[in-house]
């Protein structure tokens, strides 16, 4: 079993979810409540890596991230390193790879939350932010969990962008997928079974975990 | 309706229940890295042969195997490496006497062209930051690039900058893109048409790695397959495949 892979996915996983909860969170609110007449345009974009086969958006982040885009040499002229086959570049593409998946259910749930509850809390003199704090969050808990959810798994479950702009160096961008990829590409077939089904197993537990945390949540939200 | 009729009859004759008729559909699975010499072979083979309907398909030889294991209805199997067509004639799975070995994989050290390096020392240099190869777990082309620099003395040198292809084009994909600085790649793919004027090479030296035997096998018996392979191997097909780096020793 390659537990240097499994570990690595695990981080990748965890830091994309991370990150995407951070990003996200402000994009979905702007989704779910500007009135913007372009508004559409940003939906489209942020929606693109649902519709794009990961070789199209894995070929675009190689170009993106190297020495000859301005991206690129702007990176290399801060940090001295460079993005493609690091760990930080898969982070970028794994970003871009999972940010709808992130992005609409926390915005559904945000345009789900009864608009009357926001407009009190704003007479009664509490700002913006703190609405969100203490009334739209809460209220949106559930889109958020599974926004969570759904980007940890397809960031464990990511292949193609990571075959693209990873360049397969074990510890750093060898994630789960690509080793046992790997190992069947190398007749490899009983090693690839193995971490095949470890990853089918722990991909269970977690969804399993989750949705039931989210049925612990709804069933004592109305006793509140 | 009648559409319908028709399809019916082509699927039936197509799943193979006729396996006395002559077969007129000929699908070739060759390795990646024949694809444009093989385009211009099959051109001339089209032109010779127009009763036959050449298909090619190509991927990598490990994929192929598997596939073909698993009755993959290919007719004639070109390969990477002939060690594949040798356990697939062993296992009854390819015609054991058809066979043959049409190359000897080549190794390149490949720079793009605007790059400063040189091909002969970018190995040594140490401006380089990362070098590709492809994976040596399942590619050909990535052990012999292991053997190569082992044998050359810089692999101490280079294995922190390593960086894997899935394939050999990959491999160059990653190194054209700017991503890589330096590569090794086949000399097939470097002096393909629309490779040769992208950048420069080193052709690595024959007795730096294991010699790598390009070879392919006849699966299903037809009289279009063995006219497809003796069409390769004669000395028409030989200097097309020659001209785009498949050769003996010898020749």
């Amino acid at each position: 079993m390659d537990w240097q892979a499994i570990w690595l996915s695990v981080r990748l996983a965890v830091s994309t979810t991370l990150i995407l909860l951070a990003l996200g969170l402000p994009l979905a609110y702007w989704i779910a409540f500007s009135r913007r007449r372009w508004k559409f345009l940003v939906e489209a974009v942020v929606s693109l890596p649902l519709v794009l086969p990961p070789t199209v958006l894995g070929f675009y982040v190689l170009l993106a991230i190297g020495p000859r885009s301005p991206a690129g040499a702007l990176y290399a002229r801060l940090t001295g390193g460079m993005l493609p086959f690091s760990f930080q570049g898969l982070l970028v593409a794994s970003v871009l790879y999972s940010l709808p998946f992130t992005v609409q259910p926390v915005a559904a749930g945000f345009a789900a939350v009864d608009r009357r509850l926001l407009e009190a809390s704003w007479c009664l003199g509490v700002s913006r932010l703190a609405t969100c704090r203490r009334v739209l969050v809460p209220l949106a808990i559930p889109g958020i969990a599974t926004g969570a959810i759904l980007s940890f798994a397809h960031t464990m479950g990511e292949f193609g962008v990571v075959l693209m702009v990873g360049g397969n160096i074990a510890g750093v961008t060898r994630t789960v997928s690509i080793s046992i990829y790997d190992q069947v590409q190398a007749l490899n077939y009983a090693a690839a079974a193995e971490t095949s089904l470890f990853l089918l197993g722990l991909s269970f537990t977690v969804l399993a975990l989750t949705y039931a945390l989210q049925r612990r949540i709804w069933s004592v939200w109305p006793l509140n | 309706m009648r559409g319908l009729e028709q399809l019916a009859l082509i699927a039936l004759l197509c799943t193979g229940c006729a396996p006395h008729v002559q077969p007129r559909k000929l699908t070739i699975a060759a390795a990646a890295d024949l694809n444009f010499a093989l385009e211009e072979i099959s051109r001339s083979f089209r032109q010779q042969h127009p009763a036959i309907d050449l298909q090619t398909n190509y991927g990598s030889s490990g994929n192929f195997y598997s596939q073909i294991q698993n009755h993959a209805p290919f007719d004639v199997f070109l390969s990477a490496d002939v060690e594949y067509p040798r356990k697939l004639a062993g296992e009854g799975l390819g015609l054991a006497d058809s066979l043959f070995v049409y190359g000897l994989g080549r190794i390149v050290v490949w720079v793009p062209a605007q790059s400063a390096l040189d091909p002969a020392t970018a190995l040594q240099a140490a401006a380089v930051r990362h070098v590709a190869i492809a994976n040596p777990q399942h590619a050909p082309y990535g052990r012999a690039a292991e053997a190569a620099m082992r044998s050359l003395g810089v692999y101490d040198r280079v294995e922190g900058k390593l960086v894997l292809g899935e394939n050999v084009a990959q491999t160059l994909q990653f190194v054209e893109s700017g991503a890589a600085d330096v590569g090794i790649v086949a000399l097939s793919l470097a002096i393909a048409p629309p490779v040769r004027d992208r950048g420069r090479y080193w052709q690595v030296p024959l007795e730096a790695y294991p010699k790598m035997e390009q070879g392919g096998i006849i699966l299903k018996e037809s009289a279009a397959a063995r006219a497809f392979r003796s069409w390769l191997l004669d000395p028409g097909g030989r200097a097309v495949l020659q001209r785009y780096g498949f050769y003996l020793p010898g020749n």
